[in-house]
């Protein structure tokens, strides 16, 4: 998922005037910080922790849920790290800084929150064994990733989810080592598709009991732009008949850049290269002042998907520090399913 | 026709140049001290305001542990339950002698301030790392920026104009390396915005204590006493103005009755008259309150430094040296201007509205009759005792204030009774046939003159009372600085860790090193200062005790007792044998109280041990070194040289105390430059009441001119009597003027700075302002009898004139 | 002779000429009326007379003593000690009592005799009003202490500027008798400033003023 994570959590602290210097900081050599190399053996549970060598990573999780009174919901959950230099220290001059976002999206309305900290002094952060990611009073932990609980609120919502991994870690690109741009940008990915959810979602008119599928993407880097790209559209889509698809499509000013995974229910990931997929917008919304396409047309001739991909909520808007889309979504055509969409630079 | 009116009123003022000027003056000098007075209280204020704006505060409740600092654990506790606090760690800093405020907050989580606002707006805005990584980046206004670039050790300086002057904002993380306060949190805010089921503080943070912004203390609320001070100087100033305006109005009028008698024969009505005279006073008013304003603003432009200084100092509140203009401020000198000038000139109008078309004699004396001078000495007593009976009863600054005032006011009413009964008492002791006509004479000039002689009453009074109260303060001061400041040295290092380097190098070398440790704890009356002290004969010796219980040192050494300083004393109304709470689980009885100028915080003193117990962990940094005074300079230097100290670390007795001696003074520029500015006011009431008398004098002269007397004589005599009124009117200010002191001192200090201060007399003092009364009176009359020393005879004959 | 005026010439400021050549003497113990109208220069010449206001030509001899030679000191002088006066509007010192201004004169020339003020007081009638203060007084009472005022001292020359021309009749006719008895007991001279015929009649000489010249 997502370079998005960068731009927010480095662009938090500088100003609008600033924020091209910041894109082409990231398109830049990443000076001092760790970049990363194909053919790099994971080892968990280490890999789980976070990797304060390299620049940004996130612990990134999305849930198609159903509610008991059969509507369609879903949440967000998602914890950033930010590197402001390559190491880390004790106390509050550590330069390590965390962004939490977490949201519920119900079929009318979308609510969210953010949480800003940094590391050093234990109010936010992510320790492998056992499993915990956490920011204030939102939590995401377990023994390890396959069983977790998630926590978070924000003034007017609440969740108390617990999440079992039915199937194994899926890794994306080559092995893990995921390309970026036709330059060679690259980061390393990661994700858990698998996830059944239950809990419960504490909402202003009340509580809702909720289950449903989760989605757990883990990514680091240390310079996963190029100097030309200005937005993205990333989809993770769980089909009915159990296969799984994760698709981005990097908008550039030489051309947009394309990946896809292809997962089967047991879990064996294809990784398809540029131009495997075509994204078409169909139709837009007015959310927040701008023009979203929240219809889709996705094809993938490979698997002979041809699907529309539409949001249940078009209003899925993150007004946070960095502003996006992100938001459950309907799949209907040659494939039928749900998932989530996330689109940035609009 | 109103035309025509108007001109030959008018008429008057063009052949009476010199009293048109009279009453602009009166009415610019009563502008222009009030709303000199008011500009520097209004700046001040505004100042408060900014800063409160540019620092959010008073804006969020707030989170505080009376026991101390808040721990990083305890916020993070906190943070992972829900609660959204953002962190502030604040507390004073030396910098080259002067004392700022560092402010650092967590620049993550504190709401976007004004002052980073604009820093991250800035052509050059400072990478995020910078700023929350070490060094880091420092943010002040732009006069405190060259001042902290000059500085070796201190992170990069950014300037912005939106923070207060004296104020370092910073992120937490430099500030706790700045301030030696690691891992300490001041308070914490707590943000707008909180999620769903937060738990109650109690069940997780028990110690923490919610205040709401509104509770908060702050520095307007602190300085209030300061402005109140300022204010009461400014109105009295008005008032000894307005008695200036008075005198000449009443003089224009008395001049201006034949010409008045004249228009109404003419068939101008009275109405129309009175109407005609008041928009006129009106548009005297105007221009004399525009020419105060300028006076007021150039005056308060004058003083506002010294002002600033002061508040800085005693308060720590932020304010600018800067005056800027304000429409409202204009607005409201107009108006007091406006409101003044006819106020004083009610008594004239009623009298012209009231004077028949056919009235005998032309010029009246003001004849105060006896029995009007007694129901005034009525009034005036009643208002003494009213004062008094508020003084005492009632608690407060305004209580104390208004004791004040009603005592001024009587005193004032009772004035010319009182004068009037030694007058009598003279002239019936009195021989020569030209003695008795004098005392007789001033009695019967008396009312005229006492609107003029209550001004020189009330300034003179004024003078002695604030004269002895700073003169008593100054030499409580010295004398308490040199008990205070015992040590010939004071050297601060740079850590702990050089602190017992220093320590150690220095004890073979001087007769006592004594460590000065203290740490910041919260009590209900605000910030307690705990310090810790050794046994030493020091102390025993000199330490300034105000009251104490018996064997004061051994309670205290063992870790049984405590001392507080007075402040702290008398704001909890804690004495000798009362306990204190230090923090939660340390309660120890108070075995003494000390006193502490120059400070607006409560302090304790325990023993080294007690102070470790109560809060570990406080700073080894400065000590005090005893040492043979000729020895201190050249170890001064070996301190330096010897741990490569800055010049400010090692600090001799000597320059400590000139340097709080200069700031103390600076204090009360203020006071004794209005001071000054009354007492000349009161001089010119006294000419201008001469002035307006002068008329009716002749026919009182010119009798006694006729029996044999010169002119000469006479005019010597106009001034022995102008002099000899000034000379018993100042004999009855000193008794005024001590109440007066006392009242300063044992009331409105005690309220406004919270320490009462033993009163001395100054005899020296008095004497000085006796002679400056008398010249000041003898000034004033120079001209009337300079006039009457050149008067032709056939001025004086046309009293006799048979045809008039 | 006590006084002698001869050929003196008065204007008053701005130039307009008020005693052009006038010439008068009056002994010891003589009494002299001056008459004339209405702005002829009669209190001028008076004012002359008293030493109180300069002239610009002529000469004034007082009991020897010529005015012209007088400063301001020398003039106050002489009117302490050798001359009284007594004007129309009374002028009595407002802030002194009847005792005080009935002795203030002789007090001021050093020659105050207890004895004779009292009787002084008696004789006009003030012995009940020595402690009120003038503007208590009946104008007639007035003028008694002005009078007694003017005579305390035992003065050589008393002038008069129309003593009774504020009064009614009755006081105008008491005032004139007491001055004119106590004036011939103590054998000052008088000279009195009047318009009135009647009263002129009853002194030893009357001069008319008239056009700057006696008449």
């Amino acid at each position: 998922m997502n370079v998005k994570a960068c731009l927010c959590v480095l662009l938090i602290l500088l100003p609008p005037a600033l924020r091209a210097q910041g894109y082409a900081d990231l398109g830049g050599p990443a000076e001092g910080y760790a970049i990363p190399q194909s053919g790099y053996q994971f080892e968990f549970p280490r890999d789980h922790g976070p990797h304060p060598e390299f620049r940004i990573e996130w612990w990134y999780l999305t849930a198609n849920l159903t509610g008991e009174d059969r509507r369609d919901y879903g949440i967000q959950w998602t914890l950033f790290r930010s590197a402001l230099k390559p190491t880390e220290t004790e106390g509050w001059q550590s330069p390590q800084l965390w962004l939490g976002h977490a949201a519920v999206t119900t079929p009318e309305t979308h609510y969210f929150a953010e949480r800003l900290s940094r590391g050093g002094i234990g109010q936010a952060g992510v320790s492998a064994e056992p499993f915990e990611a956490w920011i204030d009073e939102w939590s995401m932990r377990g023994p390890d990733p396959s069983a977790l609980t998630l926590t978070a609120s924000g003034p007017e919502f609440a969740y108390n989810l617990s999440l079992n991994a039915q199937g194994p870690i899926v890794f994306h690109g080559d092995a893990g080592y995921s390309v970026k741009s036709a330059d060679g940008q690259a980061s390393y990915y990661y994700s858990q598709p698998f996830y059944t959810v239950e809990g419960v979602l504490q909402l202003p008119d009340g509580d809702v009991k909720v289950t449903g599928q989760g989605w757990l993407d883990r990514e680091w880097s240390s310079q996963p732009l190029a100097e030309d790209q200005s937005g993205w559209d990333w989809f993770s889509l769980s089909f009915d008949d159990g296969d799984k698809l994760m698709a981005f499509r990097l908008r550039g000013g030489r051309g947009d850049f394309t990946a896809a995974t292809w997962i089967t229910p047991d879990g064996t990931a294809s990784p398809l290269p540029d131009g495997s997929a075509t994204f078409i917008p169909l139709d837009t919304e007015r959310v927040a002042g701008r023009d979203v396409p929240v219809h889709w047309r996705v094809t993938l001739p490979d698997r002979d998907l041809d699907v529309e991909v539409s949001a249940i909520t078009p209003n899925a808007w993150m007004a946070t520090r960095f502003e996006y889309w992100e938001g459950p979504v309907k799949v209907t055509g040659s494939h039928t399913g749900r998932g989530y969409l996330e689109m940035t630079g609009y | 026709m109103n035309r025509a009116i108007i001109q030959a009123l008018l008429s008057h003022w063009l052949r009476h140049r010199l009293q048109l000027v009279t009453l602009l003056i009166g009415i610019a000098l009563a502008t222009g001290l009030w709303s000199a007075v008011q500009a520097i209280n209004a700046e001040a204020r505004a100042s408060y305001q900014r800063a409160s704006d540019q620092l959010a505060l008073g804006l969020f409740d707030e989170l505080r542990d009376s026991s101390g600092p808040i721990s990083i654990e305890r916020y993070v506790v906190l943070r992972r339950a829900g609660w959204q606090v953002a962190a502030v760690l604040d507390g004073p800093m030396r910098v080259v002698g002067n004392t700022v405020q560092v402010m650092g907050v967590d620049m993550v989580a504190y709401p976007p301030l004004p002052a980073v606002t604009q820093i991250e707006q800035s052509e050059t805005p400072p990478d995020p790392a910078a700023m929350l990584t070490a060094p880091g980046r420092l943010i002040a206004a732009p006069e405190l920026v060259p001042i902290l670039q000059g500085q070796d050790g201190l992170p990069p300086v950014l300037s912005s104009n939106a923070l207060p002057p004296d104020l370092i904002l910073t992120d937490i993380g430099v500030a706790e390396t700045l301030l030696d306060k690691p891992g300490q949190i001041s308070r914490l805010i707590v943000l707008p915005t909180q999620p769903r089921g937060v738990p109650l503080l109690s069940d997780i943070a028990p110690e923490l204590e919610l205040v709401k912004a509104t509770d908060q203390l702050d520095t307007s609320q602190l300085t209030d006493s300061f402005h109140l001070n300022l204010t009461a100087f400014g109105l009295l100033s008005f008032a000894v103005g307005l008695f200036i305006v008075h005198g000449t109005v009443g003089l224009a009028f008395a001049q201006r009755r034949a010409m008045i008698r004249t228009l109404r024969a003419l068939g101008v009505s009275m109405r129309r008259l009175v109407w005609i005279v008041t928009i006129e006073l009106a548009v005297l008013a105007l221009i004399g309150g525009v020419l105060g304003l300028v006076l007021g603003f150039l005056l308060a432009g004058v003083l506002l430094p010294d002002v600033a200084a002061t508040l800085r100092g005693l308060y720590g509140a932020p304010v600018d040296g800067q005056l800027s203009l304000q429409p409202q401020w204009i607005l409201a000198g107009l108006a007091m201007a406006l409101g003044g000038t006819l106020l004083a000139s009610g008594h004239a109008l009623v009298r012209l509205s009231r004077m028949p078309l056919l009235s005998g004699a032309g010029l009246q004396a003001w004849r105060g009759s006896g029995k009007g001078q007694r129901s005034s000495g009525f009034v005036g007593t009643a208002l003494i005792a009213g004062g008094l009976v508020i003084g005492f009863v009632f608690e407060g600054l305004v209580a104390g204030f208004a004791m004040v005032g009603g005592i001024l006011t009587g005193a004032a009413l009772v004035l010319p009774y009182l004068l009037s009964l030694a007058l009598s008492v003279f002239q019936s002791r009195s021989q020569g046939p030209v003695a008795q006509w004098i005392w007789a004479d001033m009695r019967a000039q008396l009312p005229g003159l006492s609107l003029a002689l209550m001004a020189l009453l009330l300034a003179l009074a004024a003078n002695i009372g604030v004269g002895t109260m700073v003169s008593s303060f100054r030499l409580t001061f010295v004398g308490w600085l040199d008990q205070r400041l015992t040590s010939e040295l004071y050297v601060t290092a740079t850590d702990n860790q050089q602190g017992l380097q220093v320590a150690q190098w220095l004890k073979p070398q001087v007769d006592a090193v004594l460590p000065i440790r203290s740490v910041e704890l919260s009590h209900e009356t605000g910030p307690l200062f705990l310090y810790g002290i050794v046994d030493h004969q020091t102390y025993r010796d000199h330490w300034p005790l105000i009251t104490s219980s018996n064997g004061v040192w051994d309670q205290v050494l063992a870790g049984e007792a405590v001392l507080i300083n007075e402040q702290l004393a008398r704001r909890s109304t804690l004495w000798p044998g009362d306990n204190v709470t230090l923090s939660p689980g340390h309660i120890l009885p108070i075995a003494g109280v000390y006193s502490d100028y120059g400070n607006p915080t409560g302090q304790a003193i325990v023993s080294m041990s007690q102070l470790d117990q109560i809060a570990p962990g406080a700073d080894t940094r400065r000590f005090g070194i005893r040492i043979a005074p000729e020895r201190a300079t050249e170890m001064a230097q070996a301190l330096r040289d010897q741990f490569g100290l800055p010049r400010q670390s090692v600090v001799q007795q000597a320059a400590m105390k000139a340097q709080s001696l200069a700031i103390f003074d600076k204090t009360f520029v203020v006071t004794s430059a209005l001071n000054v500015l009354t007492l000349g006011v009161a001089g010119f009431a006294i000419l201008t009441s001469l002035l307006t008398l002068w008329t009716q004098r002749l026919p009182q002269i010119a009798p006694v001119w006729a029996l044999g007397l010169t002119r000469a004589q006479l005019a010597r005599l106009e001034l022995l009597r102008s002099v000899l009124l000034a000379a018993l009117t100042a004999t009855l200010a000193l008794p005024l003027g001590m109440v007066l002191a006392w009242a300063l001192l044992a009331v409105i200090n005690v309220q406004a700075f919270g320490w009462r201060l033993p009163m001395f007399l100054f005899p020296a003092d008095w004497a000085y302002l006796f002679l400056l009364t008398l010249l000041a009176a003898f000034v004033a009359a120079a001209l009337p009898a300079l006039r009457l020393l050149r008067l032709p005879p056939a001025d004086l004959l046309r009293v006799f004139a048979n045809e008039r | 002779m006590l006084l002698n005026i001869e050929r003196v010439q008065k204007s008053y400021p701005g130039g307009r000429p008020v005693l052009r050549d006038v010439s008068l003497t009056l002994d010891q113990g003589q009494t002299l009326a001056l008459t004339g109208e209405s702005g002829s220069g009669k209190s001028t010449l008076l004012n002359l007379a008293a030493a109180l206001d300069g002239f610009d030509g002529g000469e004034i001899t007082l009991d020897g003593t010529a005015l012209s030679g007088l400063d301001d000191r020398g003039r106050a002088a002489l009117r302490r000690q050798s001359v009284s006066l007594v004007f129309q509007q009374f002028n009595l010192i407002p802030s002194l009592t009847v005792a005080q201004n009935l002795s203030f004169h002789a007090r001021l020339a050093n020659r105050e005799e207890t004895e004779w003020t009292t009787q002084l007081a008696e004789r006009l009638g003030l012995s009940d009003l020595l402690t009120r203060y003038p503007e208590n007084l009946s104008g007639g009472q007035q003028q008694r202490v002005a009078i007694g005022r003017a005579i305390a001292p035992r003065p050589k020359l008393l002038l008069a500027d129309e003593p009774t021309g504020n009064l009614d009749e009755t006081a105008s006719a008491t005032v004139l008798d007491l001055m004119l008895s106590l004036v011939s007991d103590t054998g000052a001279a008088l000279l009195l400033v009047t318009h009135s015929q009647d009263i002129a009649a009853r002194l030893d000489r009357q001069a008319h003023l008239a056009g700057g010249h006696i008449t």
